[in-house]
C-alpha cells in the first residue's frame, strides 16, 4: 500500500508542473492584453502611455522568460504575488475564502453520496418498475437544472413557504454549527443535486452491470437473500465506477460552487474569482486557477487511493 | 428464399417489390421518441430564435415604468421585470442569444478539438504523448474556471450582436474535451487497410486526416456537438448571470436572472421562474436529443 501510495503521489508531481505552466501562460499567451481589458474595460478611453505605465509597474514589460522563472520561484515558495486590487498577498486572500468553499464542496459530496448509492440501488433492484422511472427523471433533469437557479429556486421556496431565510455572514462550524449547518446547506443541496444526479445514474448502470455477472447468479442459487446479495457482493464492486465517477465530476463541482455563491451571498473562493475576474486581477486569477486545479488532481488522488481500498487486484498491479 | 412478386401490369420493377429501406427519419421517431420530442423542443426554440421579431409581442428592451414588476397576465404572458420590460419576449429574444452562443461555440470547439485529437491519434509518438499531456492538464480545470480566464483576459468583442470572446471563452473547455474523444475513434480508425491505401498512393498526411479519418469520426462529432450545445447554454447562463457573460439590455436568459432580480424573491417569482425554465428546458431537450443520437448512430457508444 505504501509503495502504491508513493507511486501515485510521484505521478502527481509532472501534472503539477504542467498545471502551473498552463495557468502562467494562458494568462500571458492569449492574444490580448489583461491589463487593456482591465483599463477599457466598459469602453474607457485609456491613453497607451497609461497601459504601459501599468505594465510595468506590474512587471509585464519584462520578457516572458524572466517572467515565468519569477512565477515558478514564487511558486516554490509558495508565494503567489500580490492582489493587484487589494494589494494584499493573493495566498492570505484566498486563505480568508477557503473554508467556506471547502465545507461547501464537502456536504455537497456528502450529500451526492448519501443520495445517489441508495437511489442508485433502488433504480437498478426495482429496474423498469416506477420506482426506477422516477429516480431516472430525478436523475436526468439535475443534470439540466442549473445549479444557480436551484439556489434561488430554493430562496424562493423557504420564503414563501416558511418566510425565512438564512442568515447572510458565515459563522464557523467550530463555533456555531447550527448557524453555520442551516446557512450552508442550502447552497450544499443546490450544487449536490448535479452531482448526486450523475452519480445516481453512474450507481445504477454499474450495479445492473455487476447484477448479470456469474458470482451474482451462484449467490442467488445458494439460496441467498436479494438483500444480501446486493448488499454483501454486488454493492462494493459497483461503487468502483461510481467512486471514479464522483472524482471526475468534482470539477463540476466547484464550477457550481462558483455560481452558486453569488446566490447565497457567500463569501468564497467562487466570489473571489468572479470579483477578480470582473477587476481583470490576473495575479489573483492565476492563483486561484492554480488552487482549484491543484485541488481536483488531490481529490482525484484520494479517488484512486480509495480505488486500491475497495478493490485488492488494483493495489497489486 | 421468398419469392418475389412482381406486380401485375408489366410496368413495375423488381426494385418496387423488395421491402422499401424504411426512411432514417422515421426510424428515428419510432425507435427514439424520447430523443423526438427533444428535437421537437430544439425546434421550438430554433422558431423563437428566428422569428423572435414575430413573435415576442412587445421589444424586449423597451422600458416601461407604468407596468413595472407586473404579475403574469393576458398582456404579459410572463409578467414584466423591474424596469417593465416584458419578460415573455426576453425570453424569445433570448432563446436567439443562447442558441447563436450556444451552437456556434460547441461547433468551434467540437471542430478545433476533433482536428487536434484526429491529428494527435493519426501521429501518434512523440506528438500524441505531448498532445495527451496537454490535454490532461487543460481536464483538470473547470470549464467555467477556464472560460473565466479568457473572458479576463480577452475581454468583450460584439460581432454581430454576438460577443465573440465569449463565444472564445465557451469553446476553449471544448476543445480538450472533444480531443479525447476524437483521438479514441481515429486511433481505431488508423488501423483500418484503407488508410494504408491512402498513404501508399502518395497523399499528405493533412489530405489523409482531412479527407479521410474526418468523415469517419462524423458520428461522434455530431453525437458530442449536440451534448455540447448544452453545456455550452448552460456555461452562457451562469457567465451572464455572474455578468461576464453577455450584456444588458441584450436579452439573455442567465442576465435576466442576475443581479437586482434577487431583490424581487417575494415580489415578483416570476422574474426568476420563467428564465431558468427556458434554460432548464434548452438543457434538457439538448441532452435528451443528444442522448437519443448516441443510441440511434453508434449503439457502441451507448455506456
Amino acid at each position: 500500500m505504501i509503495w502504491f501510495l508513493a507511486r501515485r503521489v510521484a505521478l502527481l508531481i509532472p501534472t503539477l508542473i504542467g498545471v502551473a505552466m498552463v495557468t502562467f501562460f494562458l494568462i500571458r499567451v492569449m492574444p490580448g492584453d489583461p491589463v487593456e481589458a482591465k483599463l477599457r474595460m466598459d469602453g474607457a478611453v485609456v491613453s497607451q502611455e497609461v497601459i504601459e505605465a501599468e505594465r510595468k509597474r506590474l512587471g509585464l514589460d519584462k520578457p516572458l522568460t524572466g517572467q515565468f522563472v519569477d512565477y515558478m520561484a514564487g511558486l516554490a515558495r509558495l508565494d503567489l504575488g500580490n492582489s493587484l486590487w487589494t494589494g494584499q498577498p493573493v495566498t492570505r486572500e484566498i486563505a480568508i475564502r477557503f473554508p467556506v468553499s471547502l465545507q461547501v464542496a464537502i456536504m455537497a459530496t456528502l450529500i451526492a453520496i448519501l443520495i445517489s448509492v441508495p437511489l442508485g440501488m433502488l433504480s437498478a433492484v426495482y429496474r423498469d418498475t416506477w420506482i426506477d422511472y422516477a429516480v431516472r427523471i430525478l436523475a436526468v433533469s439535475g443534470l439540466a437544472i442549473p445549479s444557480f437557479w436551484l439556489g434561488m429556486l430554493m430562496i424562493l421556496g423557504l420564503l414563501s413557504v416558511f418566510n425565512w431565510l438564512p442568515k447572510i455572514g458565515y459563522v464557523s462550524i467550530f463555533e456555531d454549527p447550527v448557524a453555520n449547518l442551516s446557512a450552508l446547506i442550502w447552497p450544499a443541496l443546490s450544487v449536490g443535486y448535479r452531482y448526486a444526479a450523475v452519480a445516481t445514474r453512474m450507481m445504477r448502470s454499474a450495479l445492473l452491470e455487476v447484477l448479470r455477472e456469474d458470482y451474482i447468479r451462484t449467490a442467488r442459487a445458494k439460496g441467498l437473500f436479494q438483500k444480501l446479495v446486493v448488499r454483501r457482493h454486488a454493492l462494493r464492486n459497483a461503487l468502483l465506477p461510481v467512486v471514479t465517477v464522483i472524482g471526475l465530476e468534482f470539477a463540476f463541482l466547484i464550477g457550481g460552487l462558483v455560481v452558486t455563491e453569488q446566490v447565497f451571498n457567500l463569501n468564497g473562493i467562487g466570489k473571489l474569482f468572479v470579483d477578480a475576474t470582473t477587476r481583470g486581477d490576473f495575479n489573483l486569477i492565476q492563483g486561484l486557477v492554480l488552487l482549484i486545479a491543484v485541488t481536483f488532481i488531490l481529490v482525484n488522488l484520494v479517488v484512486d487511493l480509495l480505488y486500491g481500498l475497495l478493490d485488492p487486484r488494483i493495489r497489486v498491479s | 428464399m421468398a419469392e418475389v412478386s412482381i406486380p401485375p401490369g408489366g410496368s413495375g420493377t423488381i426494385a418496387d417489390a423488395l421491402p422499401k429501406r424504411p426512411n432514417p427519419a422515421w426510424t428515428f421517431i419510432r425507435t427514439q421518441p424520447l430523443g423526438f420530442a427533444g428535437l421537437f423542443v430544439i425546434m421550438i426554440y430554433v422558431v423563437a430564435a428566428l422569428g423572435s421579431a414575430w413573435i415576442a409581442p412587445y421589444d424586449p428592451e423597451a422600458i416601461d415604468f407604468t407596468a413595472m414588476l407586473g404579475a403574469p397576465s393576458a398582456e404579459h404572458l410572463f409578467g414584466t421585470d423591474q424596469y417593465g420590460r416584458d419578460v415573455f419576449s426576453r425570453i424569445v429574444y433570448g432563446a436567439r442569444t443562447a442558441l447563436a452562443v450556444g451552437i456556434l461555440s460547441s461547433l468551434i470547439g467540437c471542430t478545433i478539438g476533433s482536428l487536434i485529437g484526429a491529428a494527435s491519434g493519426f501521429w501518434g509518438g512523440r506528438i500524441d504523448t505531448i498532445i495527451q499531456r496537454f490535454v490532461d492538464v487543460m481536464l483538470s480545470f473547470p470549464i467555467i474556471v477556464l472560460a473565466m480566464v479568457v473572458i479576463a483576459v480577452l475581454g468583450k468583442r460584439p460581432l454581430f450582436g454576438v460577443d465573440m470572446n465569449l463565444v472564445a471563452a465557451i469553446s476553449l473547455p471544448i476543445i480538450p474535451k472533444m480531443a479525447r474523444i476524437s483521438r479514441s475513434s481515429t486511433l481505431s480508425i488508423v488501423q483500418m487497410p484503407f488508410i494504408d491505401a491512402a498513404r501508399a498512393a502518395g497523399y499528405s498526411d493533412a489530405r489523409i486526416i482531412l479527407r479521410h479519418i474526418a468523415p469517419n469520426i462524423v458520428a461522434p462529432y455530431l453525437i458530442m456537438a449536440t451534448a455540447f450545445i448544452a453545456q455550452a447554454i448552460l456555461l452562457e447562463a451562469s457567465l451572464s448571470f455572474l455578468g461576464l457573460g453577455v450584456t444588458e439590455p441584450t436579452p439573455a436568459w442567465g442576465l435576466m436572472l442576475s443581479g437586482t432580480s434577487a431583490d424581487f424573491y417575494k415580489s415578483a417569482p416570476w422574474m426568476i421562474l420563467f428564465p431558468g425554465l427556458a434554460i432548464t428546458l434548452a438543457v434538457f431537450a439538448f441532452n435528451l436529443f443528444g442522448d437519443s443520437l448516441r443510441d440511434w448512430l453508434d449503439p457502441k457508444m451507448r455506456g
